[in-house]
């Protein structure tokens, strides 16, 4: 215990004599989410958009000013013709095209079902174009249920309000804020350990290290704990910038999310002792850490790509990337505030994954050289 | 104490051991000698139970190298090829990292290292990183001695050090063999072979001989010349022309030429005066350890 | 003759640290100039100077000619280098080889051509030609890789310590083809740890921390000392001065 427990105090030292190591310990996680959290709430002030109307009637004016009184847009073109719409896009300075089809007042004024308001938006900036037309939708909804008469239609004031609390996907943040988690993690526990020990290795003392009584096991645990206290830290000051600094809710129980996110940093320590009984050098160790497990998470996790527009085979490829589940429990847990009754299948799923992948690379340990 | 008895160890193709046999007797300081490539650190990883063997048994201190590892990796001292410390660490951080976890202090064994570790005292909260060559060399070698090995193994100790740090190291490992450690030590450098007590000669992966320094010396048989004169280059080209010339190498300011037998001094000189050299030297000497080297390299 | 190196109070400094202190020698044209030193002891970072590579600090170099501080890319076409980390590609064939460091000397396609015909016929790599260079023997690394540095006909040839590590008789045959350069008119400046091989040089530079503090035919340097070999020289100039 006391030689172990010497191994880990030597693994701090490298860790805090290390500039670069405690840069992308800290700065990265503290970067990325002040990074994801702002530049989309940025995106959406004074979005560009342009007004074809058709309609020239009273409801299509005010509907329009609402839209630019609310502070998340700006009028840059009136339109004349559906002809103009392309062109507006292709200049690329208009993010969302309203039209109002020809008799929208009167349609609106007669049966409000019926009227129909088109909002085109500029699909190239995927999550821009959600967020926007997520964010017009609930202007002119909110239009309508004032100006229906009353008793017909729940006359619900909603003040749109960047937090909106009846639709959470719409902000930016509570999408990226679990992905930036699951990746910060992933990159610290998996690709960090995997390189420390590829690093042994190639300056020499790996050998020194098997030929003296330490078990295999012992290095390898002693190389993962550091790590695991240390992402666990990342985790909780994650969670509590997205919280403090991004206004999302926290809705659910704290300690099943701390709980989780233990499970998870697990899981990707295991990863990252499975890539460094393969690999023998830290540039090894960093491409397959980066190829492997960063590519993929950010890609496939429905971190920036929403994973139902995949092609069926990437949808099917999804379902064995770890950070999907871990997404799913974050965003379970914060903002819809369920608890382990209805996240007990991701859960396990994260757990059979971290036993299988714990499994395979003790099975990889040898006591001697790779030949 | 230790056993080697016909190892053979190939990477794919590359044939690193053939056939290596020898043994090293309680308190010896045996050199294993070659060039890189000769499979002296193939060798070594075996003895410490980092490789396996394709063929062949070994035992260290009486353990198998294969079957008994566990047991015998405590009781072996290593120092691998790269000075093996962690550069981010201090001298005395790298030290006490080692002792401990061989489960020992500092303090248990100071006697072993204190001779090595008095020079390195004053610099015991530089970073191992920043130190020179030879005092990572010293330190590296108090960290494979803090648990006082009955065995130590010392993968080219010298490699790239200067002629001064190795002198000063062969000095450390005398004083070592005084306290009865046995310690096995390879090098390419053909000079340091006289240092030990017993040497095997490497090269590509087979023993050429194994014996004490002036043992080897002695399998040397031909007529052997040490010649000087003013314009080295062209005494090169002319003694090799010569008819009783078998090889004419440089070895310091002298050129070592092996000869035929029955050709003496004066027919040399003749063969030299004749191709106007001037200020020739010539006189016959015994083989050294290089000498014999070189011609078992070509006749081995 | 023509000198090939010369310095004057030639030095560098990192910070507070002086790496080379004043130094002050001249190299012949031909000359084989062993150029020794205990490690850290300023070697790399003088040759560095004399190669274009580092901006001294104060004083003076010439090298084939030409000012270190005005005339680097002069310089660099005029001088070939050799050092035992870093010298060929192991990933290229033999002739891949050559062929790249003959085009970045600007070697035209028929000087190309005889060129490596010439090295692959003289080392005789003709089986090997088109082999991977990762294939090689190290003695024949080393070689080749001294025949690709003399490539561009060099005035001087910097070797950083071109034999490490090879059995006895490569490294003889890799100073007979030193012998046979500096014989052909190219100056070779040369560091080594084998003591041996300083005795084969025309003069020997001694650097200790920074200066050079002995300079002279190894003849002379053993005279001097009252010791029979070059690491008698060595030994006592050096010593002491390591722990630093």
């Amino acid at each position: 215990m006391k030689r172990f427990l010497a191994f880990v105090k030597k693994e701090f030292f490298h860790i805090l004599r290390d500039r670069r190591t405690l840069l992308i310990l800290f700065g990265m996680p503290l970067a990325m989410v002040l990074l994801f959290g702002f530049a989309l709430t940025n995106e959406i002030k004074n979005a560009k958009i342009a007004v074809l109307d058709l309609d020239h009637g009273p409801h299509s004016r005010q509907i329009t000013d609402r839209l630019l009184s609310s502070g998340y847009f700006q009028l840059i073109q009136n339109l004349n013709a559906s002809r103009d719409i392309e062109p507006a896009f292709r200049r690329g300075k208009v993010k969302l095209v309203v039209v109002f089809p020809p008799n929208f007042s009167q349609d609106f004024a007669r049966n409000d079902t019926e009227a129909q308001v088109q909002l085109l938006a500029d699909a190239s900036e995927q999550n821009t174009a959600i967020s926007l037309t997520n964010y017009a939708t609930n202007i002119i909804q909110n239009y309508k249920s004032e100006q229906a008469p009353p008793g017909t239609v729940a006359p619900m004031q909603i003040d749109v309000q960047p937090r909106m609390v009846f639709n959470p996907e719409l902000r930016g943040a509570f999408v990226f804020v679990p992905g930036v988690m699951a990746m910060v993690l992933l990159l610290v526990s998996a690709l960090m350990t995997s390189v420390t020990i590829a690093r042994e290795k190639e300056m020499g003392t790996m050998e020194v290290l098997m030929v003296s009584p330490l078990s295999q096991l012992q290095i390898l645990f002693g190389k993962v704990l550091p790590y695991l206290l240390l992402s666990f830290i990342n985790g909780c000051v994650i969670i509590a910038l997205g919280v403090f600094l991004l206004g999302i809710p926290l809705n659910g129980s704290l300690l099943l999310l701390l709980a989780e996110t233990l499970l998870f940093t697990f899981l990707s320590l295991s990863l990252g002792l499975l890539i460094s009984t393969i690999a023998d050098t830290q540039l090894v160790a960093m491409f397959a850490s980066l190829l492997v497990l960063l590519m993929p998470t950010i890609f496939l996790s429905g971190f920036i790509f929403p994973i139902e527009s995949m092609p069926r085979f990437l949808q099917f490829v999804s379902n064995i990337i770890p950070a999907k589940y871990f997404i799913e429990i974050v965003k379970g847990i914060m903002i819809k505030g369920i608890g382990l009754d209805l996240l007990w299948k991701p859960t396990l799923l994260l757990l059979g994954m971290s036993a299988f992948l714990m499994a395979v690379s003790l099975r990889n340990l040898k006591p001697r050289l790779n030949q | 104490m230790i056993e080697v008895e016909n190892i053979s160890k190939a990477y794919g193709e590359t044939r690193a051991v053939q056939d290596v046999s020898l043994s090293v007797e309680a308190g010896e300081l045996f050199g294993l000698i070659g060039p890189d490539g000769a499979g002296k650190t193939t060798l070594f990883k075996i003895l410490v139970t980092l490789l396996l063997p394709d063929a062949g048994r070994a035992t260290v201190a009486g353990r198998d190298v294969v079957k008994d590892f566990r047991a015998l990796r405590s009781m072996v001292g290593y120092m691998p090829g790269r000075f093996s410390l962690y550069p981010d660490l201090s001298v005395e951080e790298n030290l006490h990292f080692f002792a401990t976890v061989f489960g020992t202090t500092i303090a248990a064994n100071y006697n072993l290292i204190r001779e090595i570790y008095v020079q390195l005292e004053p610099f015991k909260n530089r970073r191992a990183g920043a130190l020179s060559g030879g005092m990572k060399q010293k330190l590296a070698l108090c960290c494979a001695l803090i648990h006082k090995p009955e065995v130590l193994f010392l993968d080219e100790p010298t490699t790239g050090v200067d002629a001064v740090s190795r002198k000063e190291f062969w000095e450390m490992l005398g004083s070592l063999k005084k306290r009865g450690l046995t310690i096995l030590v390879s090098t390419p450098y053909m000079d340091e072979a006289s240092l030990c007590d017993r040497i095997a000669l490497m090269q590509t992966g087979k023993l050429l001989a194994i014996d004490t320094p002036s043992g080897v010396e002695k399998l040397f048989k031909k007529p052997l010349f040490a010649v000087k004169a003013n314009d080295t280059y062209r005494l090169i080209q002319d003694l090799r022309q010569a008819p009783f010339t078998i090889t004419c190498y440089a070895f310091g300011e002298f050129l070592h030429l092996t000869t035929r037998d029955g050709f003496s001094e004066q027919q040399i000189a003749h063969y030299l005066a004749e191709r106007q050299h001037q200020a020739v030297e010539i006189r016959p000497i015994e083989a050294g350890i290089e000498d014999s080297f070189m011609d078992l390299m070509q006749h081995g | 003759m023509d000198k090939a190196v010369t310095t004057h109070k030639l030095t560098k400094k990192f910070g507070d640290f002086v790496a080379t202190d004043e130094i002050t020698f001249e190299v012949a044209q031909g000359e084989i100039f062993g150029f020794l030193g205990a490690n850290g002891a300023g070697k790399t970072t003088a040759m560095r100077m004399l190669c274009g590579l580092l901006t001294p600090t104060s004083g003076e170099a010439t090298v084939a000619g030409y000012d270190v501080y005005t005339q680097p890319e002069q310089i660099k076409q005029r001088i070939g280098y050799m050092s035992q980390r870093f010298s060929l590609y192991e990933d290229l064939t033999v002739r891949d080889n050559i062929r790249f460091y003959g085009g970045i000397y600007g070697l035209s396609r028929a000087e190309l051509k005889t060129k490596s015909a010439s090295i692959i016929r003289e080392l005789g790599l003709d089986s090997v030609a088109d082999a991977l260079v990762e294939s090689l023997p190290l003695g024949w690394k080393q070689r080749l890789a001294f025949s690709v540095a003399l490539i561009h006909d060099p005035k001087v040839v910097f070797l950083d310590e071109p034999t490490g590590g090879v059995d006895p008789i490569t490294r003889r045959q890799f100073w007979d083809k030193i012998y046979e350069a500096a014989h052909n008119g190219t100056t070779i400046f040369v560091t080594t740890h084998y003591m041996d091989e300083a005795e084969y040089c025309d003069r020997v530079s001694i650097m200790v921390d920074g200066r050079i503090k002995a300079l002279d035919t190894p003849t002379e340097l053993k005279r001097t000392y009252g010791v029979d070999s070059m690491d008698g020289v060595f030994q006592i100039l050096a010593r002491g001065t390591s722990g630093k």
